[in-house]
């Protein structure tokens, strides 16, 4: 399998723009992910799936330099990102990611969340950046709230507000985690749309999900991956979860059916 | 009807010397409250260490501090640091000594439980945002661990406020010594004082703590996340 991640399209300076090269993850020992390689170029989205347990967090979260890493590297534009690197804070400007648990900042109000790394980090004037955040919260639907507190709003909501407030970042890359997978179904969909929307503008994304409808609707590419390893990846998402070419594909997806 | 013992309360000045011997009690815990909560917040900070001999050090620290009663530690620095160490410190200092010993325990927990209530997420979506670790101290962690510690620590004040009455065991004038000592002047001519002048210590504290306990509760509600 691990060839068939060579062939990708590359960007014009001839650097995919996300680039993980045989990373391998331990934890206490225990290996997580095995010679993980995947590149991802401008624009993508990839959806990963896979079962529970199988590693699809401790990707993103050693992408995002959360997670140290034993062995491999992961490169954003070309220089790679490691956890505890000088330059670790300003590479993270370049990702941006939103998690399954509703992570706002409890004690600011949801404007406050969405301009605090703007301001602090990018040292952006407040106007500007509060002028964009407007924007952006309007795109989502929520710009009546922008005074609220997290606990005033719903998880669907909360959820659409870390997705702005990471959006803010311009980050190249957005990671996202289950973001739905803690919220109650009705919410579920206006979560996802907020998510389609930007894949239709051109927005890079690595993906996450349990949610299959969506990542066939959604996905350039699939990886299916078990015990921290690709078992399968397809660019073509309607043939993968029409009949998936491994057993354990296959397997996988009936897993879902009723 | 029966006296009900207020009338020596107007008698000469005893009414202001009870003031005074609130004075004493107030200035005692307050200068042992700024202490402990400024050494508190540094204990808190070393307890969450991963350290096993610091980690060990503390807890045997604030087990010493609850299972000894802090009237047996007003004796043993009051009068037995006179003895064994020829030190001689007066009344005031070794109370501020011992509410210290027992807030920055009790302050350094708070700030230790406070710590490590903030879930693993808040600062790991702070880094993801591209904040530095003392940005999401700084602007994330403590601004919520300061909101929790809060509520907690002004409850610890008024526990303080209220334990300063051990400190007439070492001869020291606060308010309750005052009151006994006006209810000893006035046995003959009033013999009800005890209630009446107990009823003021009673009112006195209460003043005094009730509005820091309120704020507590009100805090607690606004910043209820
Ligand atoms: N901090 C950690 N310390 C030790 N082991 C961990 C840690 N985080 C994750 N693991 C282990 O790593 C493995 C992969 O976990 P991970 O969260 O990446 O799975 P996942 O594919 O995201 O699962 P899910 O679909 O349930 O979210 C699991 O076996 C998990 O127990
Ligand atoms: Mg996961």
């Amino acid at each position: 399998m691990a060839e068939s991640q060579v062939n990708v399209s590359e960007r014009a300076d001839g650097k995919p723009l996300l680039s993980i090269r045989h990373l391998h993850k331990e934890f206490d020992g225990k290996v997580i992910l095995k010679d993980f390689s995947l590149d991802v170029k401008k624009g993508e989205v990839i959806v990963i799936i896979g079962p529970s347990g199988c590693g699809k967090s401790t990707l993103l979260r050693c992408t995002n330099a959360l997670e140290d890493i034993q062995g491999g590297e992961i490169l954003i534009e070309g220089q790679p990102i490691r956890k505890d690197a000088k330059n670790a804070s300003q590479m993270r400007q370049k990702i941006g990611m939103v998690f399954q648990s509703y992570d706002l900042f409890p004690h600011k109000s949801i404007m406050e969340n969405i301009l605090l790394a703007p301001l602090k980090v990018q040292k952006r004037k407040r106007e500007e950046a509060g002028k964009e955040a407007l924007e952006l919260l309007d795109r989502v639907g929520l710009a009546d709230r922008k005074d609220d507190y997290p606990r005033q709003l719903s998880g669907g909501q909360k959820q659409r507000i870390a997705i702005v407030r990471a959006l803010i970042m311009h980050p190249e890359i957005l990671l996202l985690d289950e973001i739905t997978a803690a919220l109650d179904p009705e919410m579920v969909h206006e979560v996802l749309e907020v998510v389609l929307g930007l894949a239709r503008s051109g927005s890079t994304m690595l993906i996450v999900t349990h949610e299959m409808a969506f990542a066939k609707a959604i996905a350039n590419r699939v990886i299916f991956m078990e015990k921290g390893e690709v078992v399968e990846e397809s660019s073509d998402p309607k043939a993968f979860f029409e009949r998936p070419e491994t057993e354990r594909g296959r397997e996988f997806l009936r897993s879902f059916e009723y | 009807m029966q006296s009900l013992g207020l009338d020596v309360l107007f008698k000469g000045t005893n009414f202001l010397r009870l003031l005074e011997g609130l004075w004493v009690s107030v200035r005692i815990s307050l200068i042992s409250v700024v202490i402990s909560i400024l050494l508190g917040l540094v204990a808190g900070v070393l307890m969450t260490s991963k350290n096993i001999v610091l980690k060990a050090a503390f807890r045997v620290y604030l087990e010493i501090v609850r299972i000894m009663p802090q009237m047996v530690l007003l004796f043993i620095v009051y009068f037995g640091t006179t003895r064994v160490f020829g030190w001689n410190l007066d009344a005031e200092a070794s109370a501020v000594i011992v509410f210290v010993f027992w807030g920055v325990a009790e302050m350094g927990d708070l700030v230790r439980g406070a710590l490590i209530s903030i879930p693993k997420i808040q600062y790991e979506s702070a880094e993801a945002l591209g904040l530095t670790k003392q940005q999401t101290y700084l602007y994330v962690i403590l601004p919520q661990t300061v909101r929790r510690l809060i509520p907690l620590s002004i409850n610890l004040v008024t526990r303080m406020i209220k334990t300063t009455s051990l400190v007439l065991m070492i001869g020291i004038v606060e308010v309750l010594k005052v009151g006994q000592q006006i209810i000893e002047a006035n046995r003959r001519t009033s013999p009800n004082a005890a209630f009446g002048v107990f009823a003021v210590v009673f009112l006195l504290y209460f003043l005094i703590c009730w509005p820091v306990s309120r704020l507590a509760g009100y805090l607690e509600k606004r910043w209820a996340a």
